[in-house]
């Protein structure tokens, strides 16, 4: 019988910080500027230029600490770790290794019905280093510093996930607790949070960890996903055929769906890490971690709770709605305004998850402002447009966030209400189908419905179908 | 009118009388510094256009009333570790002989808005790291009591420069004792505050949990008001204190009556130049006579301090010039095969002999399996040392004993063995990691007619205990600044020397010329500090 082996994995995860200025100075951290117009002295590593530390970025980071369960450092410090690169402009990291923020936490996952902890090692804060640009066509490199000294916090997981569907688990969960702190928006494409994955494998039964090896680079829970299935296949064939896993560094490529060595361990830099001379520590008092707990905004369980209170919506809709932050501000804001949570729901539920899924985008990416949701619900409501017209309205408004009271009237989706101009459209109707008429009469209840949509049809869908229906009735009488 | 023998808060009354104009002041100093450079070597930079300029504004602003320092239109110089936008800074170091920095260090900006005029920039050891100012990349700088000896280091060439009278005070910055030594050397009073006093921004770090900067002087009244000016609290340093007290010159006070005044008998025993010794039992005496009570007490670890100093500054200067690596601004090397040679190469040629010897220390103290060895032990040296002198301050005002264990030694001795340069800072590297507030006066000279220092030391932020405690010692004996015997005969030794070493012309250009040119001038300085050794 074949061996039985099981995944070992812990995560290193990366996470930005959403202040709006750098961690050691005053420089923008928003992204996408022109290359090196957010830097400064200090973010450039200029001489004599020294860090300041910014202090969102240690409550941003206590709340997530307290957010994850962990026991905060009452005096906290940093440290250089020291290694030569271009993108690190002065050669040395501040990082925090001997006293970090944070540590001993833990988030708990849900895997179908069986609940797990994972356990948070601990938690530091850190700069970010600039990026640099190849320019191949005359081999030379170039260094845009806008995202040196972006705050990050590191958070280090214990080696207690078992599958690539708990790591998932465990991002997700991050991700939410995260959002919801308003610390990053946490999006994985723009960098803003990235997983190391930490691997090894094996054999069932066992006490005693395997080999480990590290993967960067992955930008996708897909990608995440596809290298976790991919890392424990190749060890766990080397293992068959009686090789050794070697530590090492491995780098994962999305195009090739493959992981490479980039370095193993005998090859690893000797950080030298040492006490930041330039800042002093942090002492955090309890006064200091009750202001930042009071401060702290509803998290999700909080939310449903409220939910259920406040909202007379369904508890499987008020599950899928906080699931991400964004959405549950959507539907709080959209709510707000109409004061028709139920409808809010249902609109964000049907037609928004539809499109969503559509365009494979997540509630992050939703473009449309919870205002001009309000304006169609009230729209549709009021009677001013019927529901088709409401939903072709909402695609509308889902793509660009038209303003839906302007585009009803600019494009005479108006629902008639005029009684002159339906008898007439019905006249007609009834001329043209004196069959169904007949069956009517017979009392086929179905016909009446084959003439009320003729009408719809006659009248482009403007017609209020409910007096159609009634109208059409008195008529036939 | 002799303008030169004056000192600072002198020359700042008679500025503001109106007896002397800005640009005639800067121009004396100029003068001398053009007949004294080619034998002293005060200054990396001295910028003569810069300086022309700078008298004329800051006259405007004495003439409109905005300014009323007393150092408003006194020309200064600034070690070459300060930074100062667009001029050349340098750290004495051929891998910044190119750098203009796009920023100026808040001390230098406190000085130019009390007024100050900025002649240059002077010499030091390369990266403040020497007691003797011979491991600057721009050659040695000489004493002006007696140009074959050194003036000390690292701060040697703002010293140099206030005693040869090129300029009337000077901005130093001390690590562990580069103040106080070199102006012990010199026959100045120097004084490195309180860590946290000055702010550090815009100094070029050595060992930044052990960097201050401080004022060199000709006399405590000098000293007190430079530091008046340069301390303040400065939110970009986050290591710089709100003090409670700024007013140094209220502690101007001529009187010791009851002050407690502890001499460490360790300071005074063995290793140390009985002339020394004698000069500065002297003036314990003088204080004593003032009515200070002067006791002999046991500080122990002075021995570890030289060890714990040189694990720390040397693991935290490894760190700090990382950042020079040919990448963004300084020297690069002309030929490089990709990165890794680019840096290698860079820092190979960039970096002088003590520079890198620091750099390996530093590097081989942080590497892992020996940090708790090293440097946590060092850290723990170092709270130690702290400890003893807090016990200290319990009994005892102040600490006096002497700045350096001689008086400044010859050209090209002290580099031979390092070993021997490192126990040179027993007195004052303790003072840097206590954190403390120490300050070299003028006790005397020895019978080479070398000065010698008397060095204080005070608990933390006690500046003004210091102050008070040498100014009573100046008052007692009408002790005055001394123009060196070199600088008295300074005309004649330019005159001899002119034609045939070096030439008068061109010496003093505008800003950077006087680098470039001692650029040119390496390889015959070289050999004589063996520093490629």
């Amino acid at each position: 019988m074949a061996k039985q082996y099981e995944t070992v994995i812990g995560l290193e995860v990366h996470v930005e910080l959403a202040t709006r200025t750098k961690i050691f100075c005053g420089c923008s951290t928003a992204f996408g500027a022109a290359p090196n117009t957010h830097t400064c002295p200090v973010c450039t590593g200029m001489p004599g230029a020294l860090p300041v530390l910014n202090k969102q970025v240690v409550e941003y980071a206590m709340a997530i600490g307290l957010a994850t369960n962990c026991r905060i450092t009452r005096v906290c410090k940093f440290d250089r770790k020291n290694y030569f690169y271009p993108d690190n402009p002065q050669n040395y990291q501040i990082s925090q290794l001997y006293l970090p923020i944070a540590r001993d936490g833990y988030v708990e996952i849900e895997m179908g019905d069986t609940k797990k902890k994972v356990r948070i090692h601990e938690m530091h804060m850190e700069e970010d280093a600039g990026k640099l640009v190849h320019d191949e066509w005359d081999d030379t490199s170039l260094v845009d510093y806008n995202r040196s000294g972006v705050p990050l916090v590191e958070i280090v997981s214990e080696p207690d996930m078992r599958s690539a569907e708990e790591v998932i688990a465990y991002l997700e969960k991050l991700r939410q607790i995260i959002q919801y702190l308003g610390a990053s928006d946490c999006k994985l494409q723009e960098g803003s949070m990235r997983a190391d994955v930490n691997l090894s494998v094996r054999e069932a039964g066992s006490s005693r960890f395997g080999t480990r090896t590290e993967m960067k680079n992955l930008n996708s829970f897909k990608a995440i996903s596809h290298a976790i299935e991919g890392e424990r296949e190749r060890q766990i064939e080397l293992l068959e055929e009686g090789k050794a896993v070697i530590q090492e560094t491995r780098r994962w490529d999305d195009n090739k769906e493959n992981s490479y060595a980039m370095r193993s361990k005998e090859d690893a830099q000797d950080y030298r890490y040492f006490p930041e001379p330039d800042l002093v520590p942090i002492v955090i008092s309890d006064e200091w971690i009750q202001a930042v707990k009071s401060r702290q905004p509803e998290l999700r369980t909080e939310k449903l709770e409220r939910y259920k209170k406040e909202f007379d919506i369904p508890q499987y809709d008020a599950e899928i709605i906080t699931e991400s932050k964004s959405m549950a501000d959507l539907f709080e804001a959209a709510a707000a305004i109409c004061k028709k949570p139920k409808k809010v729901s249902n609109w964000l539920m049907v037609e928004t998850m539809r499109l969503m899924k559509e365009h494979g985008m997540e509630p992050e990416d939703l473009r449309f402002s919870p205002e001009n949701l309000a304006k169609l619900i009230d729209l549709a409501d009021a009677g001013v447009i019927n529901s088709s017209v409401a939903k072709e309205v909402f695609e509308k408004v889902f793509a660009e966030d038209v303003d839906p009271k302007q585009y009803v009237e600019e494009h005479g989706l108006k629902t008639v209400h005029d009684e002159g101009a339906l008898r007439t459209t019905l006249e007609k109707v009834i001329e043209d189908n004196p069959q169904a008429v007949t069956d009517y009469r017979n009392g086929k209840e179905k016909a009446l419905g084959a003439l009320v949509g003729q009408t719809m049809k006659a009248m482009k869908g403007k017609a209020n179908p409910g007096m159609v229906n009634q109208m059409l009735r008195e008529m036939l009488g | 009118m002799d303008l030169l023998h004056l000192t600072a808060a002198e020359l700042g009354r008679k500025i503001k009388n109106r007896e002397v104009a800005v640009t005639e002041a800067v121009k004396a100093a100029l003068a001398r510094a053009k007949e004294l450079e080619p034998e002293i070597n005060s200054y990396v930079t001295l910028d003569e256009a810069g300086a022309l300029a700078q008298a004329e504004a800051v006259q405007e602003r004495i003439d409109s009333g905005e300014l009323r320092g007393p150092l408003a239109g006194v020309p200064a110089a600034i070690k070459d570790n300060l930074c100062m936008e667009g001029q050349l800074t340098t750290c004495s170091s051929k891998i910044l002989s190119n750098f203009r920095p796009v920023f100026t260090a808040e001390a230098v900006k406190k000085l130019q808005k009390a007024g100050a005029v900025i002649l240059g920039k002077t010499n030091m050891d390369e990266f403040a790291m020497g007691s003797t100012t011979e491991t600057s990349y721009y050659g040695p700088t000489k004493n002006p009591h007696n140009l074959m000896h050194v003036p000390g280091g690292s701060s040697g060439g703002s010293c140099a420069a206030v005693a040869a009278q090129e300029c009337w005070y000077a901005l130093g910055s001390d690590t562990g004792g580069s103040i106080r030594q070199p102006s012990s050397f010199c026959g100045l009073v120097g004084l490195k505050p309180t860590y946290g006093t000055v702010s550090r921004f815009g100094l070029i770090a050595y060992g930044s949990s052990l960097d201050q900067i401080g004022p060199v002087a000709k006399d405590v009244s000098d000293c007190a008001v430079i530091l008046e000016a340069i301390a303040s609290h400065d939110a970009k340093d986050s290591t710089s204190v709100q003090r409670k007290d700024y007013d140094f010159t209220s502690a101007l006070v001529c009187g010791v009556k009851g002050m407690k005044i502890g001499i460490p008998k360790d300071y005074m025993g063995e290793g140390l130049d009985p002339e020394v010794a004698d000069a500065i039992w002297k003036a314990a005496r003088v204080l004593e006579e003032q009515g200070a009570v002067i006791e002999e007490f046991d500080l122990s670890l002075v021995k570890y301090a030289i060890p714990a100093y040189y694990v720390i500054a040397s693991a935290e200067a490894s760190s700090n010039l990382e950042r020079f690596d040919g990448v963004k601004y300084g020297y690069r090397t002309a030929e490089y095969d990709g990165l890794h040679n680019m840096y290698k190469k860079t820092r190979s040629e960039g970096f002088g002999a003590e520079v890198k010897r620091r750099i390996m220390l530093g590097s081989f103290v942080l590497s892992s399996g020996y940090y708790d060895a090293y440097y946590l032990k060092a850290l723990r040296t170092k709270a130690l040392i702290k400890q003893a002198f807090d016990r200290a301050f319990e009994t005892y005002d102040l600490i006096l004993g002497p700045a350096a264990p001689t008086t400044a030694p010859e050209l090209g001795k002290s580099l031979q063995d390092p070993l021997k340069m490192y126990l040179g800072d027993i007195y004052t590297i303790s003072v840097n990691l206590a954190g403390l507030p120490g300050m070299s006066v003028p006790v005397g000279r020895d019978s080479k007619g070398l000065p010698v220092g008397m060095q204080l030391i005070g608990n933390s932020f006690q500046e003004k205990t210091l102050i008070r405690a040498a100014y009573t010692y100046e008052c007692a004996t009408e002790k005055q600044y001394e123009v060196p015997a070199e600088v008295r005969i300074g005309a004649r030794i330019a005159a001899d020397r002119a034609g045939d070493l070096r030439g008068s012309g061109g010496q003093t250009g505008d800003a950077g010329s006087l680098a470039s040119q001692a650029k040119t001038e390496l390889p015959e300085v070289q050999p004589k500090s063996g520093r490629e050794a």
